[in-house]
Parts: structure tokens; C-alpha cells; sequence
């Protein structure tokens, strides 16, 4: 292979990829059994992490940026001129293997801008999978594309050898998405999905009476939306977020902060700020959703569409239940002690299992690792020692940003005094 | 009974686990157990040998699994493996509250030794990962797959069986050169060698004896690559070298100027 060259296709392939943020390498159960190379099934490995702090876990790379469609969006879109290149299959397997051989990734991530038609696209990401499990023994991570309108058969082919398998939503909603792509609607996404979704299912069902029954798409589905280049709210944003893990059984959706690419006047001009915050304030949310037992609609409603973006998203809904505390870390179940703002969910389990030792006092939550600043005005524990002041909401958040420096706080005065 | 004496072991868990033994067996209350490289002489109190016995350190070590939950016995060994000092007397304390308390004692974050080895097996662990990701391999002339790495904490004997599974069909040495040995895969099993390392082979050599003649094509495909995938526009430093902290940028040949 000529390095030169790769070198340059890999330059153009890489940067074209880089707006898909997934870079996850878990959830997979995929073991290295005939001494062939690799293995998936432990947890996740960040190999490496770029300059903007994100993981490197994955090579991620589009097989080709050359694309038919023109989605105002996209960097690899019909009408932007930029250099284009392709890969041939052979040249993504060699990479793969010989940057996993050296213990630079987790495996592969493969995308493509859509050429000639969406089949065969899918066909040569399919065929560069088939390619490292079956002639190259390869049991690391692969994560494919699903390219919106491929073909049932292709789809379920994909599942065979990737691990996961995702479909980009991108715009939030269907009116964003028909200002910005009008070629592409909403159902196109889906019909993959659903698809993959009704295989994964199917597949199970036939593991628990067939066990040699193959695996499919084992790290399951996943998807993305991009924030803040239409005007869609938080509440719109979180609420299509629910209805795709609801309906779908997705694994993950990400949150991606649009970076200007083009000087199109539908989107934000090139130049302007990267909404980061928003971005992790939206993640913090979907977490809530996940893991800490919320429900979106407590968090964002109707009369409350937007997230703060100088509080997390669990100290703005304690603000506004007032009602629901203090609550006493030595008495309360799970579900209300992972609801106090500055305990984490591992806080959450050290209490429980803490607290059959002894009553737990201000000085072991301080050890077990709790943020006191924010728990304090939400919590009561073995001591007499807690806040007997009628506090109002505004008073106790103002009393936590005296005492607490945000990361965010350069960005913060800058963004908020945008809104002011 | 003695009051003070001073136990120097020859450094290795299963030494570590036949003063154990002898302190329980000859009901030693006030100790400090050392290890022979480390050992510094105290006044006023008696300083002994202990032998290291692989029998005796197997029932100590048996004992303590029945006494402990999983997650307990794991956090002990990762813990001896901090190489903190005076982390045996911390894991002494850790057993003889474990074995005379009914209920596993490893989830008694209120305890401030459990606390402590929960914190310290918790640093250990987080070590073993980040060398897990961030061993880089260089592929030499005569087709092994190498590395060097300083971690921090002993992590060598715990990350042996993830990278045995994983590149099962290629042979590797990974070599600690701070604790001067390494583990070597031949294809078959995973042996701990040492090894006499002249000073050119050590870190990113570029040297064109040694290493085959693709290897710095692909280290700078790599590094490329590193590149290419960063957005400009999000940069955050603070972030990128809390994630990848300064002292393992040598190793990281994508971090090469």
C-alpha cells in the first residue's frame, strides 16, 4: 500500500467523520475464542483523546465523502466544495488491523456519504465488515452506518458482523429537517431502525432456544441530533430523544453542538460559538432519564422548555420541588436519595451500603465523595448540625454558585449575557 | 507476648501474605511489616526476617476469600499493588477487622481503613485501564509487537490477561521499566521476563535496526489520523490533559512533536 496516499485519504476521511460523536466501544459481548485477533467484550477503552477532550476510541473514518444528497448541515454536502476521496475496502480492512495491531483503537467506525444509491453504499460497508471477521479473524469493534434507505436484506446482513449499528436523526424536528435537507424525510431514518430493532429482537428470541444462533448488532442501535443549528428548545430536543429510546431500544442518543461549516443563512454563521454547555447540560438530562429514575417531563414541560444553563439539571428540578426535601440519607430509599443534587449515583450505592454499618453523619458523606455545597440544603443525617432556614430557591442557588467555580464559567458569562 | 517488632518481607504478595501468617500465628499485636527494600530501622524494636512460604501465603490467602466478598479480596490485592508506603499495615488492619466482624466489612465505607484501600484500589484500577489503553505497540524486525511503559502502580501482573485475549495471534513483550520486567507472549502463554534493555531501545526509538520498516509509516498514519479527527473549534486543553495527564505523553506517539 502506498502510505502517501493513504495518508491523504485517511486526512480527508478522518475530518469528514469527525461530526459524528459516538466513539463508544462497550455493550458489545464479542470474545476472541480461536486465538484470532481482538476482543470486544470487556468494557470500553479511550485509546487516546484529541485536543477538544473527546475520546479517541474508535477509528472513525467515512468511506467516501463524495455524496448525491445536499443536506445544508453537512460538511460532505452535494454542493460544498472540498476535496473528495474514497477508500477501497481492502485499504479500511489493512488500516483497522494494523492500527488495532498496535494498540491505537478499540476497533473501527464506518460511515460513507451516500454515492450512486443508498444499497450500494451499504454494500461496501457491509463488505469491509464481512472482510475483517471472516478472512481476518477480527473480534474488535465495529460500528456501521445504516445508511437510510438500504435495503432490508443489507440491513440484516450488517447486523451479522458490526457490533453497532446507528442512523444519525440529526435535526430534531421533522420542520427543521425539512428547512435543512429537504431531499431526506424523517420516515428514511427510521425504516432502518426499525428494522435493526425487529432483528435484535428476533435474534434474541432464537439465542434463548438455538444457542448457536448467530449474534446481532450486540451493542445495539444508537443515533444522534445536532443542537442548536435550527431553533428547536430543550423540551423538544429531550422529548424526540425519549421517543427514539422508548420506541427503538436505543442504546445511546448524542448530543452533538453544531459547529458552523457554512455560510448558508439558515444556519449559524461560520464563527459563531459552539453551544457547548447546552450540549452538556442536555447530556446531564439524558442521563437523569437513564440512570437517576427521572422522567423528561419532570425536568422539561411544557412551562419549563428550556434547560438553566448556570445550574445542572437536578439541582433546577430540586429548586422547583422545594416539597420533596429535606430528605434523611439514613431513611430514604434509592429513588429520592439519587434525586439529592450533588450525590452521584455511586454516592448513592456507598450510602446504602454505608448506612447498614452505622447512621452516617456530615463527616462520612464528606469522605464517601458527595458535593456537601449543593447536598446541604436537601439533606438531613445523623447530626443536629443541618439547615433549619426557610430557605426560597432563589436564595439557596444563589448561596451555591458563591461557593462553587464552574468549568464553564468563561463560556457562561459569555453565553449568558447573549440571552440578557 | 512481644509489643514492638519490625517484619521485613521480600517485597511480593505472597511474602506480603506469610507475615500474615506469622502475625497471627505468634499473636503479634503492635507491628510494622516492611518491605526489605524499604526498610528502615526502627529504635526500640525488634526487627525480624520473614520467609516467604507459598503454602502458608496460600492458606492466608484462602482465609481471607472466605472471609471477604469478591470485590473485597480484589480490592485488597490491587491495593498491596499501589506500592504505597506502608500499605501493609493499612492491609493489615483491612484483615484483622475482616476477620473479626461477621458480615463482609468491604462495603463499610464509615470504616477509615476500608475507606482508604477502597480509595487506593480504586487509583490502582483506574492505572491498569489507562495502561490497557495507552500501551503503544512497535512492531520490531523480527515480528514482535513491543512496548515500555512506567506506570505508576505494579499493574503488569493485571492487565497480563487482557492483553493475552486480545492479541492472541500475534507475539508482544510489554516491559515496566521502572520495575525492570516485563511479560512476553510467544503465541502460546504469557511469561514475565527481564530483560537487559540497551538505553536506544527504550521509548519511541526510531531506530531502523530494530523496528520494521513500516512501523514509522503507520506511527505517522496514526498520528495523522490523531489530527484529523480533532475539531479546531471545540478545543479544550484542560480537558485533553485531564484525560491523557503529561507524564504518559512520552509513550504516546501521537503526542511526538
Amino acid at each position: 500500500m502506498s502510505f502517501e496516499r493513504i495518508k491523504e485519504k485517511l486526512n480527508i476521511l478522518a475530518d469528514a467523520a469527525k461530526y459524528d460523536v459516538s466513539c463508544s466501544s462497550s455493550g458489545s459481548t464479542r470474545s476472541n475464542k480461536s486465538k484470532g485477533l481482538g476482543d470486544s467484550s470487556g468494557m470500553g477503552i479511550c485509546h487516546s483523546y484529541t485536543e477538544d477532550g473527546r475520546c479517541v476510541s474508535l477509528l472513525k473514518i467515512l468511506l467516501t465523502n463524495h455524496c448525491i444528497f445536499d443536506c445544508a448541515y453537512c460538511v460532505t454536502r452535494k454542493s460544498n466544495d472540498i476535496k473528495r476521496a474514497a477508500f477501497k475496502v481492502q485499504e479500511v480492512v489493512e488500516l483497522t488491523i494494523n492500527f488495532y495491531r498496535r494498540n491505537y483503537i478499540e476497533g473501527l467506525f464506518l460511515s460513507s456519504g451516500i454515492f450512486k444509491n443508498p444499497d450500494y453504499t451499504m454494500e461496501r460497508l457491509v463488505a469491509v465488515a464481512k472482510k475483517l471477521r471472516l478472512e481476518e479473524n477480527f473480534n474488535g469493534y465495529i460500528h456501521l452506518k445504516s445508511i437510510p434507505g438500504a435495503s432490508d436484506e443489507l440491513m440484516r446482513e450488517a447486523g451479522l458482523y458490526a457490533d453497532r449499528l446507528s442512523v444519525n436523526i440529526e435535526i430534531p424536528t421533522k420542520k427543521g429537517l425539512k428547512l435543512l435537507a429537504p431531499d431526506k424525510k424523517r420516515e428514511d431514518f427510521i425504516k432502518p431502525m426499525e428494522k435493526v430493532k425487529n432483528e435484535i429482537i428476533q435474534y434474541k428470541n432464537e439465542k434463548k432456544i438455538i444457542k448457536s444462533t448467530p449474534k446481532y448488532a450486540p451493542g445495539g442501535q444508537s443515533t444522534q441530533m445536532i443542537i442548536g443549528a435550527t431553533g428547536e428548545n430543550d423540551y423538544q430536543i429531550m422529548h424526540t430523544s425519549k421517543f427514539f429510546y422508548k420506541k427503538f431500544n436505543l442504546k445511546r442518543v448524542y448530543y452533538s453542538g453544531y459547529v458552523p461549516i457554512s455560510y448558508d443563512s439558515r444556519l449559524p454563521q461560520i464563527g459563531s460559538q459552539v453551544p457547548m454547555l447546552r450540549e452538556n447540560r442536555l447530556y446531564q438530562t439524558d442521563w437523569l432519564m437513564r440512570f437517576y429514575g427521572f422522567d423528561v417531563s419532570e425536568i422539561l414541560n411544557e412551562n419549563n422548555q428550556n434547560l438553566d444553563l448556570d445550574i445542572d439539571p437536578k439541582l433546577g428540578w430540586a429548586l422547583r420541588n422545594l416539597h420533596e426535601f429535606p430528605i434523611d440519607v439514613n431513611t430514604a430509599d434509592k429513588r429520592m436519595l439519587s434525586r439529592i443534587p450533588g450525590v452521584g449515583m455511586k454516592s448513592v450505592y456507598k450510602i446504602l451500603h454505608a448506612r447498614r454499618f452505622r447512621q452516617l453523619n456530615w463527616d462520612h458523606l464528606k469522605r464517601i465523595g458527595i458535593s456537601l455545597n449543593r447536598a446541604q440544603y436537601f439533606l438531613t443525617c445523623n447530626s443536629k448540625l443541618f439547615e433549619k432556614r426557610d430557605l426560597s430557591p432563589a436564595t439557596i442557588k444563589s448561596l451555591i454558585l458563591q461557593n462553587s467555580s464552574s468549568k464553564y464559567q468563561k463560556t457562561l458569562s459569555n453565553q449568558l449575557s447573549l440571552f440578557g | 507476648m512481644l509489643t514492638n517488632s519490625n517484619l521485613i518481607y521480600d517485597g511480593t504478595f505472597d511474602g506480603f501474605l506469610s507475615t500474615i501468617f506469622h502475625v497471627y500465628k505468634y499473636k503479634l499485636d503492635k507491628v510494622k511489616i516492611q518491605s526489605e527494600f524499604r526498610s528502615q530501622n526502627q529504635l526500640f524494636a525488634e526487627t525480624q526476617h520473614v520467609e516467604t512460604d507459598v503454602i502458608k501465603a496460600e492458606r492466608v490467602w484462602k482465609g481471607i476469600k472466605s472471609k471477604a466478598s469478591r470485590s473485597g479480596y480484589i480490592q485488597l490485592y490491587y491495593t498491596f499493588l499501589s506500592e504505597e508506603l506502608g500499605v501493609e499495615n493499612l492491609l493489615l488492619d483491612y484483615i484483622r477487622y475482616m476477620f473479626n466482624t461477621k458480615i463482609y466489612i468491604d462495603k463499610n465505607y464509615t470504616n477509615p481503613s476500608v475507606l482508604k484501600v477502597s480509595k487506593l484500589a480504586k487509583s490502582v484500577g483506574r492505572e491498569k485501564h489507562r495502561m490497557e489503553a495507552f500501551v503503544r505497540f512497535k512492531l520490531t524486525k523480527d515480528n514482535i509487537y513491543f512496548a515500555n511503559i512506567e506506570p505508576d502502580f505494579n499493574v503488569l501482573p493485571l492487565i497480563s490477561k487482557h492483553f493475552t485475549k486480545r492479541y492472541a495471534d500475534q507475539s508482544w513483550v510489554i516491559y515496566d521499566l521502572k520495575r525492570k520486567y516485563g511479560l512476553y507472549y510467544d503465541l502460546c502463554k504469557t511469561e514475565i521476563i527481564t530483560m537487559n534493555l540497551s538505553a536506544d531501545l527504550t521509548v519511541l526509538s526510531k531506530d531502523e535496526a530494530v523496528f520494521a520498516t513500516e512501523e514509522m509509516d503507520f506511527q505517522k498514519l496514526w498520528k495523522n489520523y490523531f489530527k484529523s479527527t480533532n475539531i479546531e473549534s471545540r478545543k479544550n486543553m484542560k480537558l485533553h490533559t485531564r484525560h491523557v495527564p503529561k507524564r504518559y505523553w512520552k509513550y504516546l506517539s501521537e503526542k511526538q512533536p
